[in-house]
Formats: C-alpha cells, sequence, structure tokens
C-alpha cells in the first residue's frame, strides 16, 4: 500500500498540535536527519520533521499519521550505526531529542524514570550525584536513552551487569494508531502475560514511540580500577579470556584492543596512550566498594594475566590514569572513522569460548583481502566491532570488497553459534543477514509481531523485517 | 645524570569536603594519590635516565604516611625515595615547605638536576618549586614543556611563556619544573610492584637537618598564614527562556544590556 505524501494541509495540522517552530519541512531540514552516524547506508530525507515535547503530542501526530497512512520514524540522537533511524520512505521524522527530562529518581525503589532523549550520559551523571548507578555504558554517550533501550543498546559493563534490556522495569508507548499505552513498572519481578515491554526493547521504533521509561538502578560501586595488559599477538590476548572467568574473576569490562587502533585513537585525539608496546592489548574493569577490595582483585587478576602469558599488567587506580584509557577507549569508533575515506562495521555476536577462534578468522582475512580491516570490542561478552575501511580503495573495489569480507564475517559468526548483532541493532542496513541468520520461520514470527502491533505497516518502516 | 624528583601526597579527588567550621580540609578518610602533576615530572626524570643514564630519586615532604607516593614512585621506576617527616614541618606554607626540601636534598648530596611538577592540585600555587632553586643556590626553568637536549654538563629546554616558548640551556645543578605535556605519564607495572614490594623509603626529620633553626620550619617558618580555605562558589541560578527564537533573542540581548556586558 502507498503512503500518502505529506501535504501543505498535514504541515498545517501539525504545526496546531505542536508549535510552528518545532516543524520542518524542505530547506528546513538539516542534513543531519537524513542520516546515522553511518552516512554509508546512504541518505534519505524526511519529508517533515516534527520535535515533540510530550507524549499528548506524540499521541495526536501518531492518531493523524495513521488515519492518513503517513510512515512516521521516531529519532534520538541520531547516534545509530544501522540506519535505523532514518526515514526510509520519507514521511514525517519525529524526533524525540526536546522530551529530555529526568522525571523522578526514586530512591526507595531504585528506580529513575526519564524521558527518552535525555541523553545516557546526562542520566548517568544524574544518578550517580545521588550515588546511584546506571550500569550499561554504551560507548556513544551523547545517544538518548530512549535510543539505548530501542536498540536493546549493550557497551562495556555487559560482562557484569548485563544490557539495556535488563534495567528496563516499566515503558510508557504511543501505539501506531494514537493510544497511549502503560507497560511494567517500578516492580522488579513481573510474571504477568507475554511481557510486551521487553518486546519493545530493541524493537527499533518499530512497534510504538517510547515517550516515558522506567530504569532499574543500583547502589553506584564506590571504586574502580582498571588494568591494562600487554599481549605480543592478538590471539594469544583473546585466548586469555576465557582463563580469567575459569579464575572467578568478576570483571565489569573485559575489551580488546590493538595497536594500530590505538595509535587512530592518539592522533584523533591528540593525547599519547600510556603504553605502544604490544601488539594487543587486554583492557579489564574491577569495581567494588573499597580501595583494598578492587586492589585485592586487581592483583589476582594481574596473576591470572601473567601467568596466561601477559608481557605486564599496568594498573590505572586513579581518576587521571583512567581518564588516559578510556577516553582512547571510548574514541576508537571516531578515530577509525577519520582514519579513512569511508567505513563499514559489523557487530557480530558469538559464543565467549569462540571469539579467539572468530579473531583469528578475521587475522586471516586480513592478510588475504585487500581491504583494512579494524576491530576493537567487547571481548568479555562476544560482541566483536570489526571496521572495514576503504582508504584509497575506488568505489568499485570498495563495494565488491566490503560485500564479499561482511558476507565472509556474517558466515563465519553464524558457523560459531553467532548472532548478526550484539548491541547496535539491524536497522535497514542489517536486514538481509538477519533473514540469512534467524531463517524463515522466526523471521515470519518477528514480521507477525510487526503485524498485530502495527497493520498498516507506518512505524518505521523497512527496518528489522520490513 | 643524577636525577632528583619532588612529589607530594595528595587528596585522590578533586571533590575534597572542607570543614564548613574550620575551614581545613578533610583528610581524614579520604583516600590519597601522588600529586598529578608529579607523575609528569617522574616520567621526565625516568626518561632522561633511560637516555643518559644515572639514577632518580624521589622526595617528599609530609606525615609518615607519605610514604606510599615514594613507594608508587618505585613501581613507577624510582631508584631510592626519602620522606622528610618532623611534627616539626608540620603547617609548612610554601616558603617553609620549600625550606625543608631544600635542607633535605643537601643531605643527599650531589645531583645534577631537580624535576618538579607544575604545582599541586590541593594548594595549586606552583612556587614550592622555584623556592627550593632559590635555597639552593641553582638555576631554575618552570613551564618546561620539553627537554631539547641533555649537553656536556647542562640541560637544554621549552619553557612555555603561554603566548611563546622560550628555549634556555641550565648549566647543572639546576631545577625545572615541568608541563603536562612534557610526557605522557607511565601506568605503575604490576612486575614492578612484586619486585619492589619490600622496598621502602628512607626517613629524614628535623634532627638530621644541617640547619636546626626551629623559626625556618613548620608554622613558625612560615612567611603567610592561612585565613580560611573555601571552596570556590559555584553559581548554577539560570533562566530559562522558551519561545520564538527572536523574542528568546531579544530577552538575551536585554538581560546582556542590562548587566552591562555588550
Amino acid at each position: 500500500m502507498p503512503y500518502k505524501k505529506v501535504s501543505p494541509a498535514d504541515v498545517e495540522y501539525f504545526k496546531r498540535v505542536t508549535a510552528a517552530d518545532r516543524v520542518f519541512v524542505g530547506d528546513e531540514i538539516n542534513d543531519d536527519f537524513t542520516h546515522d552516524e553511518m552516512t554509508e547506508y546512504g541518505k534519505y530525507a524526511p519529508e517533515v520533521v516534527i520535535e515533540v515535547l510530550n507524549s499528548e503530542e506524540t499521541s495526536l501526530i501518531m492518531r493523524y499519521a495513521y488515519e492518513n497512512n503517513i510512515p512516521v520514524t521516531p529519532r534520538g540522537s541520531g547516534t545509530g550505526l544501522c540506519g535505523g533511524a532514518v526515514a526510509l520512505y520519507g514521511g514525517i521524522l519525529l524526533s524525540l531529542a526536546k522530551m529530555n527530562k529526568i522525571l523522578e529518581i526514586d530512591e526507595e525503589n531504585l528506580t529513575v524514570t526519564a524521558e527518552p532523549g535525555v541523553l545516557l550520559m546526562e542520566l548517568a551523571k544524574a544518578v550517580a550525584e545521588k550515588e546511584l548507578f546506571y550500569p550499561p555504558d554504551p560507548g556513544e554517550k551523547t545517544a538518548t536513552i530512549g535510543g539505548n533501550v530501542m536498540t536493546n543498546a549493550g557497551g562495556m559493563r555487559a560482562v557484569k551487569y548485563g544490557v539495556t534490556r535488563d534495567y528496563v522495569r516499566g515503558l510508557e508507548v504511543v501505539l501506531p494508531d494514537g493510544e497511549l499505552l502503560q507497560i511494567g513498572g517500578k516492580v522488579d519481578k513481573n510474571s504477568s502475560g507475554y511481557s510486551l515491554k521487553d518486546l519493545f526493547v530493541g524493537s527499533e521504533g518499530t512497534l510504538g514511540i517510547v515517550t516515558k521509561l522506567i530504569l532499574k538502578l543500583l547502589p553506584l560501586p564506590k571504586k574502580t580500577i582498571s588494568l591494562l595488559a600487554p599481549f605480543p599477538g592478538i590471539s594469544h590476548c583473546i585466548k586469555t579470556v576465557p582463563v580469567l572467568f575459569k579464575a572467578k574473576l568478576a570483571p565489569t569490562a573485559v575489551e580488546f584492543m590493538e595497536r594500530d587502533v590505538i595509535e587512530a585513537s592518539e592522533k584523533y585525539l591528540g593525547k599519547p596512550f600510556p603504553d605502544k608496546s604490544a601488539h594487543a592489548y587486554l583492557l579489564l574493569t574491577f569495581d567494588g566498594n573499597t580501595t583494598e577490595e578492587v586492589v585485592k582483585e586487581g592483583d589476582r587478576a594481574a596473576e591470572v594475566l601473567i601467568k596466561a602469558g601477559a608481557l605486564d599488567v599496568f594498573i590505572a587506580d586513579t581518576e587521571e590514569r583512567l581518564a588516559t584509557i578510556w577516553t582512547a577507549r571510548g574514541a576508537f569508533l571516531e578515530a577509525i572513522k577519520s582514519s579513512t575515506t569511508q567505513m563499514d562495521e559489523c557487530d557480530v555476536v558469538v559464543p565467549l569460548s569462540q571469539v579467539a577462534n572468530f579473531i583469528q578468522y578475521v587475522d586471516g582475512l586480513r592478510d588475504r583481502r585487500q581491504i583494512r580491516i579494524e576491530s576493537f570490542g567487547h571481548a568479555g561478552d562476544g560482541n566483536i566491532h570489526i571496521y572495514l575501511c576503504k582508504d584509497d580503495l575506488s568505489d568499485e573495489q570498495w563495494r565488491a570488497g566490503r560485500d564479499r569480507v561482511m558476507q565472509l564475517l556474517y558466515d563465519k559468526a553464524a558457523e560459531l553459534g553467532g548472532q548478526v548483532s550484539g548491541e547496535h541493532g539491524i536497522g535497514h542496513a542489517k536486514r538481509a543477514y538477519l533473514a540469512a541468520s534467524i531463517g524463515e520461520r522466526s523471521m515470519m514470527l518477528n514480521k507477525g509481531i510487526k503485524q498485530i502491533f502495527d497493520p498498516k505497516n507506518l512505524l518505521n518502516p523497512g527496518k528489522i523485517c520490513y | 645524570m643524577k636525577i632528583i624528583v619532588c612529589i607530594k601526597q595528595v587528596p585522590a579527588t578533586s571533590n575534597v569536603e572542607i570543614d564548613p567550621a574550620t575551614g581545613v580540609l578533610k583528610r581524614e578518610g579520604a583516600e590519597s594519590k601522588m600529586n598529578p602533576y608529579d607523575l609528569y615530572a617522574l616520567e621526565t626524570a625516568l626518561r632522561l635516565k633511560e637516555k643518559a643514564g644515572g639514577s632518580v630519586t624521589t622526595v617528599t615532604m609530609g606525615p609518615p604516611q607519605a610514604e606510599a607516593v615514594i613507594k608508587e614512585s618505585f613501581i613507577l621506576g624510582a631508584d631510592e625515595g626519602y620522606v622528610f617527616s618532623d611534627r616539626k614541618f608540620a603547617g609548612s606554607d610554601v616558603l617553609a615547605t620549600a625550606y625543608t626540601l631544600a635542607q633535605g636534598i643537601r643531605i643527599l648530596g650531589d645531583f645534577d638536576l631537580i624535576i618538579c611538577g607544575k604545582q599541586t592540585t590541593d594548594g595549586d600555587t606552583a612556587q614550592v618549586g622555584p623556592e627550593v632553586a632559590e635555597f639552593l643556590g641553582i638555576p631554575h626553568v618552570t613551564w618546561v614543556r620539553a627537554i631539547r637536549e641533555v649537553t656536556e654538563g647542562g640541560i637544554v629546554v621549552e619553557q612555555d611563556l603561554g603566548t611563546s616558548f622560550v628555549t634556555a640551556e641550565l648549566k647543572f645543578p639546576a631545577l625545572i619544573t615541568v608541563e603536562k605535556e612534557i610526557y605522557q605519564p607511565r601506568l605503575p607495572s604490576y612486575r614492578r610492584k612484586l619486585q619492589t614490594a619490600g622496598k621502602q623509603g628512607k626517613f629524614f626529620s628535623f634532627s638530621d637537618f644541617a640547619d636546626d633553626d626551629e623559626e625556618k620550619y613548620g608554622l613558625r617558618g612560615s612567611a603567610t598564614q592561612v585565613e580560611r580555605i573555601f571552596p570556590p562558589e559555584i553559581n548554577q541560578d539560570r533562566i530559562l527562556w522558551d519561545g520564538d527564537a527572536a523574542l528568546v533573542a531579544n530577552k538575551i540581548y536585554a538581560l546582556l544590556k542590562g548587566k552591562n556586558f555588550i
């Protein structure tokens, strides 16, 4: 069914129910709204951009879109990596970025209630001021919390604390026909029927528009220590990860990085990294409530690392030392991006026991393919980010090489029991890989779910399964 | 080259609480660390030693627990370390601190170069380094951002004066204070932590010093008295206007104009 084009009369209506200065058409639409972080996946201009301030406005627009058959793409900061928040079919791009209030920090129930446009870094800071802790820690701190929930973002602390999904307790959602729905609440447990909440988490704005979130918090751990362990080579480095878990260590983060990427981040940030003597590094973090506790755990981990072949173990035990390492780690993606002409990425996740095999495979591809491959990621949860860089390749060479290597990567991940996306989502860019990976029956079930929520396929069409 | 590095133990966090009644820093229970600026001084010393040979000695003045930063300097690569500690040193201002350090350094014998951090994070005065040099009667250059070369009997450094760089040659013995961009400080190594586990700092007290004039040390030797320490005022007042861009712009203009900012 073809969608209706947005007419001047529609725009008038949108201005009436919101405000004239929050509705943008034509040249007023900033180019940023035509893509996310991955311009590689194309630019798609929405017909109208509307900034909403509350659920009532969202509901009125959604109802109007439903009655008039206009597609709606919800969007936060636009920091996604799979083309999830771009208006593939034009229509309305609904920006929730201005719904950015933290409504309540409940210190008795240990929850925070927030609007979807609150930035991850703002949320983490606000709760930390009350000695509370929102554990999910994706690299992109300027992402909105709504976007994090919609992609089920993971991040660095997933090893110990899990992912965004594990912290979502309740949602307020505007359904495609405009109806406002409350799901879940401040409760810690919930066995009351199918978990609609969990269907919305990771749905990338295809089932409903989240206008309020209730998230679970933990008491803030008071002390943090990081260990940086240099290894002679990447495979040796990765093979050490299962040894850590076998030793019953409980790090909050286990990241791996290679010298190439470290050097790219030094160049990007203009700040030197404290050590570059080795080819590959493992970065571990431990948290706790006393210095003694974290130092003891750090020492125990250092013993295990050295026994497993680490050349040394460097200790980051002060704000400044932690900052030098983690600022670099936080800049890896942008650093790789700025080091090349064009980039594509894959965000597969494999079982922990297969991480070494997968990385070894990637390393092998490096030698055989004429395409620069960089990788880093969450060695502790099996989620590996691999970046293909175009550099000086011609458009043809790039497209052919990229598609071939991507296919090899997804095939290998599948062979090892992995999944297409660990935390970035599917968007429109990874749809084919998802379909191939989960198979026809699962795809049909996905489509069935989408049908029930959004029979007219108006919400973020062209994403995940449609 | 024999290098001495002056280091200091400071509170671990920048959010130090101040007792509102006494105006004194609440140090009890507060964690401590090596002054971050001193890490750059120590790194400079270690790089010079790696290049030109010699030894690196760290010195600090403080209560006995200040030995912790000396031990940390061993982990980072220092060869020897000294703590100048005595109740008579308590309450020292920058002048008395510099005098104490200079007296302590005299006990250690000949040296080529003293390196200090630019300043401390708990005092921010940046005066102790130059004052130590004056008391020892040696030349000094502050704000050193790069070591150009080590010459026969001296060193060529680049100083950052904010609006210009100055290249200066110093004859040993000399003192420099270094800026953050000089070298990236290394992280403590676990292997060295094990190797240096039993190594202790050596203590010197008032009775070890050549000058036994008590009027030059501690509170009595201080030329300045601290009347009150208070955190800088944080002003978080804000006015939020919403609405039409042109109207809001006019309001901002009127406000700034009213306050004579424009």
